[in-house]
């Protein structure tokens, strides 16, 4: 070998015999000490760093676990029940039973049953349309279609629908992370309990005007009758504000409601359809 | 060479069109809707209630707190209602309805024309006929001007200017007010200058108004400290910092006041109301507003009384034209599309404009093509593609770092961007948005 | 009337100006370098320009619709631009295989995989030259020279630039004053009788179409002024320490693709500086790199690689030199 070639197998051999040396003495010397088990509880976390569980990412809520002493008030909406029972596994915890959620669209108002009064021609985005005006409808309350929402959803569960001019919710897809309920300006999507075959009772209004008011803004409005309040056998059902509102948690999914809604602003969802229809009012199914 | 403020600025055409029609009175209407926030501050509180019979000019809300305004009555005849009416947002704001039943006026209001110039009140009991009598600023942005005339304690005063710019495409009742009420504007002024304890005042006026700016340079010579400068024509020099910047020099600090450099800015529309409500001890129940556009027929200057709806008003200048696909309260710059004309006339309501159909929709948005002419635009100095961007991805503190906070939503940007990028209604957003931040931080 | 009205935000008013509208202006400033390119060098020059555009447009076009699956915008002129560009930047008798791969580069590398127009940080046409001089050395360094518009596309007479004349020279040990001869006068390089890139050789034209750009509002003085400015300086202070081995500031200002970087090249809207400040910074940095790439560097020229050197800069540019907020004092509320 000429001497060359040896002198530059020495050298670049020393270099790197050094440079492993220094950062060996660094890596020792900054070395952070932490609980082995943040790393443990992190890998059986989703790694989806969508802040669902109220953190700023997943390796954020691992050491909130391992910190504290119960997993009360702490779940991964994402993994589930499975997730949190693997992490209790590891922290030596009791795992909470938390009720799995869905987002859940709580307004109706397509162009055919609101009808539309003016057009809106700025920007694409919901909070700018809301601080503007009360929306391209006579109901202030309802859903601007800009899609803040859908875009806000990480896990690509949701879409605009072009005919209903409204966000759709692929319930396979949601983990009920929550980002489009705080995206939402007007408090429209709400995180209801996840029933089995994703089955849904739920009032498809927020309008809090008084009836008449309402039922001219939009067709199926909740006009604050109170009928389903009176019907519920399982007193799940309030009325606040000219505005009723099913407890997910109280509702045994019986649909009296829904029979006796007038204007048909309760929505059942994912049920076997009824063989006969009661004349006079509308039963609405949303897919 | 005309005096102008040096950054930034756009020539959009001004379609003065209604600039050689005289004002005309438009009869009463047979229902008015009087909003209770017409100004910036708490809404009033109603004192009359439903089935009270009421006179012009009487009071039927009281200012609540200190930054508020009174409201009076703009016709007489009964309360007929009093609840939340959708006002030009399509949001429901408290109103007191009144059923008109002729013109009967309070007894305390001198209704004669004759120009009353001499000034027998003090200091003080001008800024309280000023507050008793309901006025706000007139230029659009309805602050209470009792306020404005008082310079508190550790703040100094030397100079007021007076808004004769109108700026604004389109808007043209400033203009018909100095040509037609020069004297009566003039005499306003003095008043105003008496309250604030200044010896001089200037009134700008863009240059493309020669006719108001020859007569009240003329008139201007029986009244002592007023000067009328002429304005370079460029939006926005209607804004009071710019305003105050090419009429003195003297350049308003970021986050401050104009009283910072000594100076108070009132529209003279306001300074003719001072003159009422002084002399004559008339309240603000009345103002000019403009309709036009390209397609009305019979464009022009109305003097309404607040609460007349909108769509009087519309045809009053000869309908509302087919083509029409934008109605515009105030002017197109910084004014608000209407989602229905169904809305009342507001101390606020400088003017309406009908845009036909093919000038009512934005074009279609492109991508930023970071060619810098939105920022060259900006009368702040601020860079709008930055802010806009910002607020779209949430980055707001980012945002207050590049003083989002500074800009006047003029919407020179918006105008100017060829890519048509909706800039300012991200501003807003990220404007509120911070200073909803800010507020937060220091009450905590 | 019973259309219902549009609501949106204010302003209510937009200007005339629209992004398509500035790219065509563009266009229009070009044409001149393109007829005196077309004067000097023959059918090579309307042939390589056209495949150049037809290869930018169709480019954007296929990959945005069948690759992004999103809406097509060829027609907001950008590609249409680049691809005159790229063309201006190449030898009129380049084959046309090498001009398609360089329109594929310049679009597809420089420009989508960034995100499409407005998000590039390099100039794509400069990209899409340099990536062609380093591929294809022979064929993009054979510039052909002078010979009349009646010259068919295969028929070019190549020769040597007076940019490389002098280096050349220099190199061999001769003195400018001697190999000034050899060069066309500094008249005939104005009006663009030399060797070179289709849309270099005329400085006349060039300087035209800059002109009505500024007139038009598409661009400001700013940036080429800086850029011809401190170029000038610089040669300028070589040229005078020895007039023997650096060639005088006017010919340099003449020669290689200065005219057309200053003017055309680094005035892009979406790779230069936003701010003035910025503008001028941007400028002064291109000229002296130029200079330093022309005078000590291995290339005789070095104006695309000075704009790609300043390009990387501009976001820290942008990030850093801000205009004057009005009322600049912060006060404390």
């Amino acid at each position: 070998m000429s001497s060359t070639v040896l002198f530059t197998i020495i050298m670049l051999s020393l270099l790197g015999l050094l440079a492993a040396v220094i950062l060996y003495v660094v890596a020792q010397k900054f070395k952070v000490v932490e609980d082995p088990r943040i790393d443990l509880v992190n890998e059986v976390l989703p790694g989806a760093n969508c802040g669902g569980c109220g953190f700023t990412g997943c390796r954020a809520f691992s050491e909130v676990l391992v910190r504290s002493d119960s997993f009360e008030g702490l779940n991964c909406p994402v993994g589930g029940s499975e997730t949190m029972g693997k992490a209790a596994v590891i922290l030596d915890r009791q795992p909470v039973a938390v009720e799995p959620k869905i987002a859940v669209l709580r307004c109706n108002g397509t162009p055919e049953h609101s009808q539309r009064t003016s057009n809106y021609d700025g920007a694409m985005n919901c909070r700018v349309a809301h601080a503007l005006y009360g929306g391209t409808t006579a109901c202030h309350y309802g859903c601007l279609g800009c899609g803040d929402c859908v875009t806000s959803c990480k896990f690509d569960a949701m879409y605009m629908d072009p005919v209903t001019q409204l966000p759709v919710i692929i319930d396979d897809k949601c983990v009920a992370c929550g980002a489009c309920v705080k995206a939402c300006p007007r408090n429209i999507i709400e995180l209801r309990k996840r029933n089995r075959k994703d089955r849904k009772i739920y009032i498809s209004c927020v309008n809090k005007d008084k009836g008449g008011p309402a039922r001219k803004a939009c067709s199926v409005a909740c006009i604050g009758c109170g009928k389903c309040v009176k019907v519920c056998p399982y007193d799940a059902i309030t009325m606040a504000d000219n505005l009723a509102f099913i407890d997910s948690f109280k509702c045994k999914l019986c649909r009296k409601c829904v029979i006796e809604c007038p204007t048909g602003a309760i929505l059942e969802i994912n049920f076997p359809v009824k063989e006969e229809k009661p004349a006079g009012h509308a039963v609405t199914e949303v897919n | 060479m005309f005096k102008t403020f040096p950054k930034g600025g756009i020539h959009p055409p001004e379609n003065k069109i209604t600039a050689d029609k005289s004002v005309i009175v438009l009869p009463l209407p047979s229902t008015v809707t009087v909003p209770l926030n017409q100004h910036i501050g708490a809404p009033a509180t109603p004192v009359v209630e439903k089935g009270s019979a009421v006179k012009t000019g009487q009071l039927i809300a009281q200012a609540k707190g200190f930054v508020s305004a009174n409201i009076h009555s703009p016709v007489s005849g009964k309360v007929s209602k009093i609840e939340p009416v959708a006002d030009s947002t399509g949001y429901k704001q408290m109103s007191i309805i009144i059923d008109a039943e002729g013109d009967e006026w309070v007894e305390t209001t001198d209704r004669s024309a004759t120009l009353v110039k001499e000034i027998t009140m003090t200091r003080e009991q001008i800024v309280e006929r000023c507050r008793d009598c309901g006025l706000v600023g007139l230029g659009g942005a309805t602050f209470p001007t009792h306020i404005k005339m008082t310079v508190p304690s550790g703040k100094k005063c030397d100079m007021l200017i007076i808004n004769g710019v109108e700026c604004e495409p389109y808007l043209t009742s400033d203009h018909r007010l100095m040509i037609e009420k020069g004297p009566e504007v003039l005499t306003g002024v003095t008043i105003i200058m008496k309250a604030l304890g200044v010896t001089q005042a200037v009134i700008g006026i863009e240059a493309n108004k020669p006719d108001a700016i020859s007569t009240l340079a003329g008139l201007s010579k029986e009244f002592a400290g007023i000067s009328v400068v002429a304005l370079k024509v460029k939006y926005p020099q209607g804004g009071e910092k710019q305003l105050i910047k090419a009429c003195t020099g003297r350049e308003v600090p970021s986050g401050g006041l104009p009283l910072d450099v000594g100076v108070v800015v009132q529209n003279v529309g306001t300074a003719f109301a001072v003159y009422e409500a002084v002399q004559k001890n008339k309240p603000l129940i009345e103002r000019v507003v403009t309709v036009t556009g390209k397609s009305v027929s019979r464009p022009g200057n109305f003097l309404v009384r607040i609460g007349t709806p909108v769509t009087t008003l519309i045809e009053a200048a000869g309908g509302i034209p087919d083509d029409t696909g934008k109605v515009v309260n105030g002017g197109p710059m910084m004014g608000k599309a209407l989602a229905l004309t169904d809305v009342p006339v507001t101390k606020g309501t400088s003017g309406i404009i009908l845009f036909p159909e093919p000038e009512s929709r934005r074009e279609e948005m492109m991508p930023c093509i970071r060619c810098g002419k939105c920022s060259s635009a900006c009368a702040m100095g601020l860079e709008p593609w930055l802010l806009s961007v910002l607020s779209e991805r949430a980055m707001f503190e980012k945002a207050e770092t590049e003083k989002i906070t500074d800009c006047m939503e003029c919407g020179a940007c918006a105008y100017t961007c060829p890519a048509k990028r909706p800039l300012l209604d991200y501003i807003r957003l990220g404007k509120t948005t911070v200073i909803k931040m800010v507020r937060e931080r220091i009450t905590k | 009337m019973n259309n219902i009205l549009n609501v949106s935000p204010s302003p209510h008013q937009q200007s005339s100006e629209t992004t398509r509208k500035l790219m065509f202006g563009v266009v229009i400033a070009l044409l001149p370098a393109l007829a005196a390119a077309v004067y000097y060098f023959g059918t090579g020059a309307i042939i390589v320009t056209l495949t150049s555009v037809l290869a930018c447009v169709a480019t954007e076009f296929l990959i945005q619709k069948y690759v992004l699956k999103t809406k097509t915008s060829i027609s907001d002129g950008s590609a249409v631009v680049t691809g005159l560009l790229l063309a201006f930047n190449v030898p009129s008798n380049l084959p046309l295989f090498i001009i398609v791969i360089g329109a594929v580069i310049s679009i597809g590398v420089a420009k989508m995989t960034f995100g499409g127009l407005g998000n590039n940080p390099f100039n794509p046409a400069l990209v899409g030259r340099v990536f062609l001089l380093i591929s294809f050395p022979v064929q993009m360094t054979s510039w052909p020279v002078p010979s009349g518009f009646k010259t068919g596309y295969t028929d070019a007479v190549t020769g040597a630039t007076p940019l490389g004349i002098i280096s050349e020279g220099v190199k061999n040990g001769e003195s400018i004053t001697a190999l000034m001869d050899k060069v066309p006068s500094h008249m005939q390089l104005f009006y663009g009788y030399m060797g070179g890139s289709m849309g270099e050789i005329a400085a006349a034209a060039l300087i035209l179409g800059g002109i009505f750009m500024i007139w038009k509002k598409i661009i400001t003085w700013h940036i080429p002024v800086a850029v011809l400015a401190s170029a000038a300086l610089f040669t300028g202070i070589l040229w005078m320490a020895d007039p023997t081995k650096y060639a005088d500031p006017l010919f340099h200002l003449l020669t290689g693709g200065m005219m057309l970087g200053a003017i055309f090249m680094a005035t892009d809207y979406v790779t230069s500086p936003m701010t003035p400040k910025g503008m001028i910074i941007y400028g002064t940095g291109i000229g002296v790199i130029t200079v330093l790439i022309r005078t000590w560097g291995a290339y005789p020229e070095g104006v695309s690689f000075a704009i790609l050197i300043m390009n990387a800069l501009v976001p820290l540019l942008n990030m850093y030199i801000k205009p004057r907020r009005f009322g600049k004092e912060v006060r404390n509320g």
